[in-house]
């Protein structure tokens, strides 16, 4: 019995790992609710247009590496390089409007309308993501690995498990919380957030109060934007950049939205949170958990891993449909028929 | 009738379009063109209902296709005796406990009243049942991969005529498709996107991990053919005579041959599709559906069930995409569960109905035609227009081998552009719905 050894194990192999990857797909799932909310579609183009964001980061990042321009060995030079990175972005999804959406918004087609142009949309970013960096895996993580290895921190407590944290899981934990908080800030606390807010709640009544659509829809791009970016940045420091790992996050991101409720912001971070953790959840091997909970004689013989790794998309397809079959709002009573 | 000289002449064009790949490429080219054109105009054909006649967003193509690519696996191949005897009985057995474990979770779900005590029993219910399906399945299966690891190592088929496989790869697409529907229909539509994108991924997971089933990302070739093979058709003295009379070589003659072999039974396949679905579009069944997709309140008005209805035609759409999928498992000869991918199986085929007229089944057909001959030309295109704007960079140089490597990624982009053009310009496609 070593309850504090299990408490280690499951820190360092779901618990760390777990939060990291809720945030990113928090981040991902709160720029599809923002573009549900307020021009009404399922974006999806979502995953592919974090590819493309996250590919300017990583030429940006060497770039800066090339001129010298480093995170002084500590922090990621990309960390550096995500304003550039926001900055393209923002002309990409504006540009994007101008010439894809903004026609359809004028003749007021149906929202699966939308959705195809979409799609559109994700074929071209992504041929564009391919033509440019190609598809093989990319690192692009510099700096300290590490802010405390599994070494660290047993000569600290002399433990025999181990933790360790890595730096970019630290990075996505703190900036998606820093990001969120702003995110809630601007929603709640400035002119154009509320406006954006009270579009999103009731466009008639909106535009009868004098909000101007475009403006509102201008500013929603933008935030997308830089959510897209830092979202996969962040994933692609964690885990490495490949533009068909972040076409898979598709799945996932919507889950996350739909699971907190579409168009619910706090939805979006719940949703996402509860995503991961399932995922992680369900494919890790508990055995070594439950070896330190147990009395030595009564320690598990398999691996207690309920599904293998592959199937993490069926988890999270399993939360999706518990969702909609029992409560197709989702947690937050997101504003969905 | 002037629409229809229209039509005629459009489809005259490609076909005229194909004769000068023959010409001017090969004739074998320009049959594998045609051929997957044939498998890619049935799964435009099924998402045209979906899409076209009911607005139903599907997603998740690849996934029934894939589906309907076990079932060539499964009905084809010869059965692996000794891989059932080591571990077949377990396997199924464990696949029954799990089904059952579900169906005791929704009998308790249904008989019990609502409540924490519910909650509990479902979820011990779940988890007993979880485990004891593991017991006799994990064991069973890795049994089953331990046979003969390197050719087989999975159950096999029941080892009947292939084309069994086209009807019974529709069934199970049709039983994966009730599935998400029940599930997701009836609530936003989007839902319904998201759901099948969900399944498709699962789908290819299953195939790719479950090596006992059909030897997962190992792939199943050698699937028997329909056609009589190339290799099988060379001795023959009809065949070699045909050559000499053409003046082509006798290997060249054979696998042309087993092409249009191909080409033939595609053909008729499609021509029955194509009259049922015309036949069901011109329907009170078809009428009503587009009244559906029209106005649904108004037809639920009417008293249509519009979630009903709206099951069937997705059933019936992915059924279709399920005997597309069999067709072009048992063209290749193999199962390659790795080669499935979303871009090429899913969106694709939206491109192709959307392309050539959603609504209109010759529209479908004609997009595909298009869509999967630009698909195939694009490539070639790119390398050569890749080759006239480098052709001025020294030839060792970074960028130039960078832009010549990129240009196999401008298919995608070229189908993006089409996508968006056909949206904006001409929503209707190149045949719009009557």
């Amino acid at each position: 019995m070593d309850p504090v050894s299990a408490l280690v194990t499951l820190t360092n192999f779901v618990l760390i790992p777990g939060f990291a990857y809720g945030s990113q797909l928090a981040l991902g799932a709160l720029g599809i609710t923002l573009i549900y909310s307020i021009l009404r579609f399922s974006h999806f183009a979502h995953g592919d247009v974090m590819a493309f964001g996250t590919m300017v980061v990583i030429f940006t990042t060497w770039g800066f590496q090339a001129i010298g321009i480093t995170g002084g060995g500590v922090i990621p030079t990309a960390l550096l390089a995500i304003p550039v990175g926001i900055a393209v972005m923002i002309v990409y999804l504006l540009v994007a409007d101008r010439l894809v959406y903004r026609f359809f918004r004028q003749v007021k087609a149906k929202p699966l309308t939308f959705v195809m142009a979409s799609l559109g949309v994700m074929f071209v970013t992504n041929g564009l993501t391919r033509l440019f960096i190609g598809t093989s895996e990319r690192r692009f993580e510099d700096g300290e690995r590490f802010i405390f290895s599994v070494r660290d921190f047993r000569e600290w407590t002399g433990l025999a498990e181990g933790l360790a944290l890595r730096s970019s899981q630290a990075i996505t934990i703190v900036t998606a919380l820093l990001v969120m908080a702003a995110l809630f800030w601007f929603l709640t606390r400035t002119k154009s957030g509320k406006s954006m807010r009270a579009y999103s709640d009731n466009e008639d009544l909106a535009l009868l109060s004098g909000i101007n659509p475009e403006r509102v829809v201008t500013m929603t791009w933008m935030i997308v934007a830089g959510l897209v970016v830092i979202a996969g940045t962040l994933y692609g420091l964690d885990k490495g950049f490949r533009p068909i790992n972040y076409f898979q996050l598709l799945l996932p991101m919507f889950a996350a939205a739909i699971v907190g409720g579409l168009g619910s912001p706090i939805g979006a971070i719940v949703g996402g949170f509860v995503v991961a953790f399932s995922e992680m959840g369900i494919t890790y091997a508990w055995r070594r958990f439950f070896t330190h909970l147990m009395p030595e004689d009564m320690a598990p013989d398999s691996m207690l891993q309920l599904l293998p790794v592959d199937y993490k998309f069926a988890v999270t397809f399993a939360i999706l449909v518990i969702v909609l079959i029992f409560r197709p709002t989702g947690i937050f009573r997101g504003k969905s028929i | 009738m002037s629409v229809n000289w229209r039509n005629i002449g459009l489809f005259a064009a490609m076909g005229l379009v194909l004769v000068m790949v023959a010409a001017f490429q090969s004739w074998q080219l320009a049959l594998t063109i045609l051929n997957m054109s044939l498998i890619s105009a049935i799964m435009a054909l099924g998402v045209n209902m979906q899409w076209g006649y009911a607005g139903l967003f599907n997603v998740g193509i690849m996934g029934f296709t894939a589906v309907g690519g076990l079932a060539a696996v499964l009905i084809a191949m010869p059965p692996v005796n000794e891989a059932w005897a080591a571990g077949g009985l377990g396997a199924i057995l464990g696949l029954m406990l799990g089904v059952a474990t579900i169906l005791a979770a929704v009998v308790v779900y249904k008989r019990m009243t609502p409540g924490r005590l519910r909650g509990m029993v479902i979820f011990a219910v779940i988890v007993v049942g979880w485990l004891v399906a593991r017991f006799f399945f994990a064991p069973a299966t890795q049994a089953i991969q331990a046979v003969n690891p390197a050719s087989e190592g999975y159950l096999g088929g029941l080892g009947l005529p292939v084309i069994l496989a086209w009807p019974v790869g529709a069934v199970f697409a049709a039983g994966a498709a009730w599935l998400v529907g029940k599930v997701s229909l009836g609530l936003r539509s989007d839902y319904l996107a998201i759901a099948t994108l969900g399944i498709s991924e699962i789908i290819i997971a299953i195939l790719k991990h479950e090596r006992w089933l059909a030897r997962g990302v190992n792939n199943v070739t050698g699937i028997p053919r329909p056609v009589t093979r190339p290799v099988d058709l060379q001795p023959q003295p009809w065949v070699q005579d045909l050559a000499g009379r053409l003046g082509w070589s006798v290997s060249e003659t054979a696998s042309i041959l087993s092409a249009l072999g191909y080409s033939v039974l595609f053909v008729i396949v499609l021509a029955i599709l194509i009259w049922l679905a015309e036949k069901a579009l011109n329907s009170p069944w078809g009428r009503m559906m587009r009244a559906i997709r029209d106005n649904e309140t108004a037809a639920r008005a009417m008293g249509k069930d519009v979630t009903r209805r709206h099951l069937n035609i997705f059933v019936l759409g992915s059924a279709v995409c399920g005997l597309a999928g069999a067709m072009m498992v048992s063209l290749d000869g193999q199962l390659t569960p790795g080669s499935y991918e979303p871009l090429r199986f899913t969106f694709l085929i939206w491109v192709m109905v959307i392309v050539g007229g959603s609504g209109n089944n010759w529209g479908a057909v004609l997009g595909a035609f298009v869509i999967w001959f630009l698909w195939v030309q694009v490539e070639p295109a790119g390398r050569w227009l890749m080759e006239m704007v480098t052709s001025g960079m020294e030839p060792g140089s970074d960028l130039r081998r960078h832009l010549l490597d990129s240009a196999s990624h401008m298919r995608l982009l070229t189908m993006g552009v089409a996508l968006l053009l056909v949206l904006r310009f001409s929503p209707r496609g190149l045949i719009p719905e009557k």
